[in-house]
């Protein structure tokens, strides 16, 4: 390999503007093919539909939505686990958008991946040690023998016991093998850290110490996360800014405090409003946005916004044209909305009515 | 009488590692109409205590009573449970995907269950069927009826499973986890629904959950469990704001609050114990900063604390020790460096590796 195997200086350098990563109207389709011989295409699934978004060096960008937005698949296009249909990505200030899997390379080592399931993203068959150690070997960093301090030293720096190095993932407790995911992950000293659901399946006393390790990490070594959940007050209490996605499309982007402040998309409002909270007396003064209706498929995704059909406010507009992610009125330039009618503060929406016709949302 | 009265529920599994003591003693009543939240951490022992209830746990072993209406349901035949299951107590589980038969349509499931237990005609049970699922909120109700499961989204699944459940008019039903598959925008339709269905009917509700969030507004009354017993119990908004055991003020600090945004989190240190080897005393002392020697030997059981009636704990600390405010968390640090003759680190020691250690041996 052509790239200097020398690690990376730490570095705990301030949130800065500097963009790690710059995804340009990414598009994403999965063909749905049928046929024997000739597998005709015959529907796409709109996975991801033109999205734009800069992650910076240092910060913490949370993607949030519900199943089947995109969110996951945004990120693994990210991390080139799938290739874009259509669009850019830059990394580092390169467009790595049709590099080939060798010349990808290099850059892969600076970006990893901290999965949802500690089960099942674990080979349950190999050690730990070898576990953690697959980067060094995958990339060609160092012998057998050189590989295990480095690996003990990254145990001990995610809090396992690096006495533990022979030991197999199923002698680990559900947080265990997160940390276990969590030190592969870093075994390489990456930039970017994209973590997808890294505390869903956990226990909510052990998601605590993992969100601590996490932001640990972040501090010690400047990494900057992609942090990927559903649920809102762990992606409030890690983001420096949000990005909320809805059916293969981001309709909010906001700083955490802003979006949660003055959310302007009616989807935001809804899923907010949505968040269960460990408090009775915060839990019977909301006022619930429910949403009518499920998510429509992204095989056929509905015309313009493609919230509409769902929307409170749906007006004919939102019907015919799709609008763009902007700053809108009022909004600081940081935030940014894809909705011809943003909510006002202090809009109640449990009350408004969209004013187009059944038939045209029925979707 | 109460509806429901469970006194002193023990249920174990024989394992070749020993035996599992997955609840141990465990007693709560519920009447009509009421909502009663049990919360724990896997392990917990949670959906063990009502999975007994429904006699689910085949191969265990259980000892205690749990009275229905007056009658033990613990010692009835396997015949006479299967008249009460379904018709008088009826259950929704977690994920709705396996809890359908994906080979027969959803109304046929529907149907098949209520004239399993009500001698009924197909035609007019399927009609039922109909208006039930139209009572869920599942739009066209009598073209969907025909549709198969996978034909359902997630929450159409879960709603279901809802009007499966209440098709006989259940007096109690038990909810076990009935929205932690679902996204947060569902959760909030099938929460809703399942209160208003409960206003609607009058029956008695158990929601069962590891997440303080969704009964936040919902529970009339709720139950922590650790390590199979319960550590507290109180209405709920004694145990939201006065909470006293040291096990249920942490889980309440673990969860990322929008009132402390980017503070950090207070997670509590190590891991639940293995339900085989249980620690001696109290099973949350390697975990808890406040533990004292006491804890170490003596089972705490659950008794009232100096906040209103019905909220008990199973904590040697003071009973006015209530709340997580700093003087409090203060006077707790006090009280447990009174009771206490050695240092420990929380976390650390018994427990804490115990399920590593056993791996490893």
């Amino acid at each position: 390999m052509s790239e200097p195997v020398t690690t990376e200086p730490l570095t705990t350098e301030p949130l800065t503007t500097e963009p790690l990563v710059e995804v340009e109207a990414a598009v994403k389709h999965f063909p749905i093919r049928q046929g024997v011989v000739f597998k005709r295409e015959v529907g796409r699934v709109h996975a991801v539909e033109g999205v734009s978004l800069t992650v910076r060096r240092g910060e913490t960008l949370g993607l949030v939505g519900e199943t089947g937005c995109g969110k996951s698949t945004l990120a693994r296009c990210i991390t080139k686990l799938h290739p874009l249909t259509s669009g850019k990505l830059l990394f580092e200030g390169r467009d790595i958008t049709g590099l080939s899997r060798s010349q990808v390379r290099p850059f892969r080592r600076r970006m990893q991946m901290i999965f949802q399931d500690p089960y099942g993203s674990l080979n349950p068959r190999r050690r730990v040690g070898s576990i953690i150690g697959d980067p060094f070997a995958i990339h060609g960093e160092g012998s057998r023998d050189e590989r295990k301090p480095r690996v003990q030293e990254l145990m001990e720096l995610v809090g396992l016991n690096p006495e533990h190095y022979n030991r197999f993932p199923a002698e680990f407790s559900g947080g265990q093998r997160q940390r276990i995911g969590v030190a592969r992950a870093l075994a390489l000293k990456p930039s970017l850290i994209v973590a997808d659901e890294p505390v869903s399946a956990l226990d909510v006393s052990i998601q605590a110490q993992i969100l601590n390790l996490l932001e640990d990490l972040q501090h010690e070594f400047g990494l900057t996360y992609l942090f990927i959940s559903h649920d809102l007050s762990v992606v409030r209490h890690v983001s420096d800014r949000i990005a909320v996605m809805y059916l293969g499309q981001v309709v909010e982007l906001a700083a955490s405090e802003e979006l949660h402040g003055r959310p302007r998309h009616p989807y935001t409002n809804a899923l907010l409003s949505a968040a269960s909270v460990a408090d009775p007396d915060q839990a019977a003064a909301r006022q619930r946005i429910v949403l009518t209706g499920d998510v429509p498929s992204p095989i056929a995704p509905p015309s313009g916004c493609r919230f509409h059909p769902r929307c409170p406010k749906a007006q004919q507009i939102c019907v015919q044209q799709t609008p763009p992610l902007v700053a809108r009125a009022g909004d600081p330039d940081s935030h940014l909305t894809a909705c011809h009618f943003p909510v006002e503060p202090g809009e109640d929406l449990t009350r408004v009515t969209a004013t187009i016709p059944e038939e045209e949302r029925a979707e | 009488m109460s509806l429901l009265e469970v006194s002193d529920l023990h249920v174990s599994f024989r394992t070749t590692d020993g035996d599992v003591r997955a609840v141990r003693g465990v007693s709560f009543e519920l009447d009509s109409g009421r909502t009663l939240g049990i919360v724990g951490e896997s392990g917990s022992g949670k959906s063990v205590c009502t999975q007994t209830l429904l006699g689910l746990t085949t191969g265990a072993r259980v000892r205690g009573t749990a009275r229905f209406e007056g009658e033990d349901l613990l010692s009835m035949s396997e015949d006479e449970f299967r008249a009460v299951r379904g018709a008088k107590i009826a259950a929704i589980f977690q994920d709705p995907l396996s809890s359908l038969h994906p080979l027969y349509k959803v109304g046929w499931q529907i149907v098949e269950m209520i004239r399993a237990h009500e001698p009924v005609s197909r035609a007019a049970a399927r009609r039922r069927a109909v208006e039930l699922l139209g009572l869920v909120g599942i739009p066209h109700p009598a073209q969907r009826i025909d549709d198969y499961p996978h034909q359902f989204s997630g929450g159409m699944r879960q709603r279901a499973l809802i009007a499966m459940a209440l098709a006989l008019e259940p007096k109690l039903v038990i909810a076990d986890e009935p929205t932690t598959a679902l996204d947060a925008t569902v959760q909030a339709q099938i929460l809703d629904l399942l209160l208003r269905l409960q206003q609607e009917t009058g029956m008695a509700l158990i929601m069962i959950t590891h997440d303080l969030g969704v009964i936040a507004g919902l529970a009339d009354e709720v139950m922590v469990m650790y390590a199979g017993r319960a550590a507290e119990r109180a209405d709920r908004r004694g145990l939201y704001y006065r909470a006293h055991h040291p096990y249920t003020n942490g889980l309440l600090e673990s969860i990322p609050s929008s009132s402390a945004a980017g503070a950090r989190l207070r997670p509590i240190p190590g891991q639940p114990p293995s339900l085989i080897r249980l620690p001696p005393g109290c099973a949350f002392h390697p975990r808890c900063a406040f533990a004292m020697d006491r804890c170490t030997r003596e089972q705490p059981e659950l008794t009232p604390v100096e906040d209103g009636a019905g909220h008990t704990s199973a904590c040697w600390l003071p009973g006015r020790l209530l709340g997580t405010t700093e003087e409090m968390k203060r006077a707790r640090q006090d009280a447990s460096a009174a009771g206490r003759t050695v240092e420990r680190v929380p976390g650390q020691g018994t427990g804490q590796d115990a399920s590593v250690e056993e791996g490893a041996a």
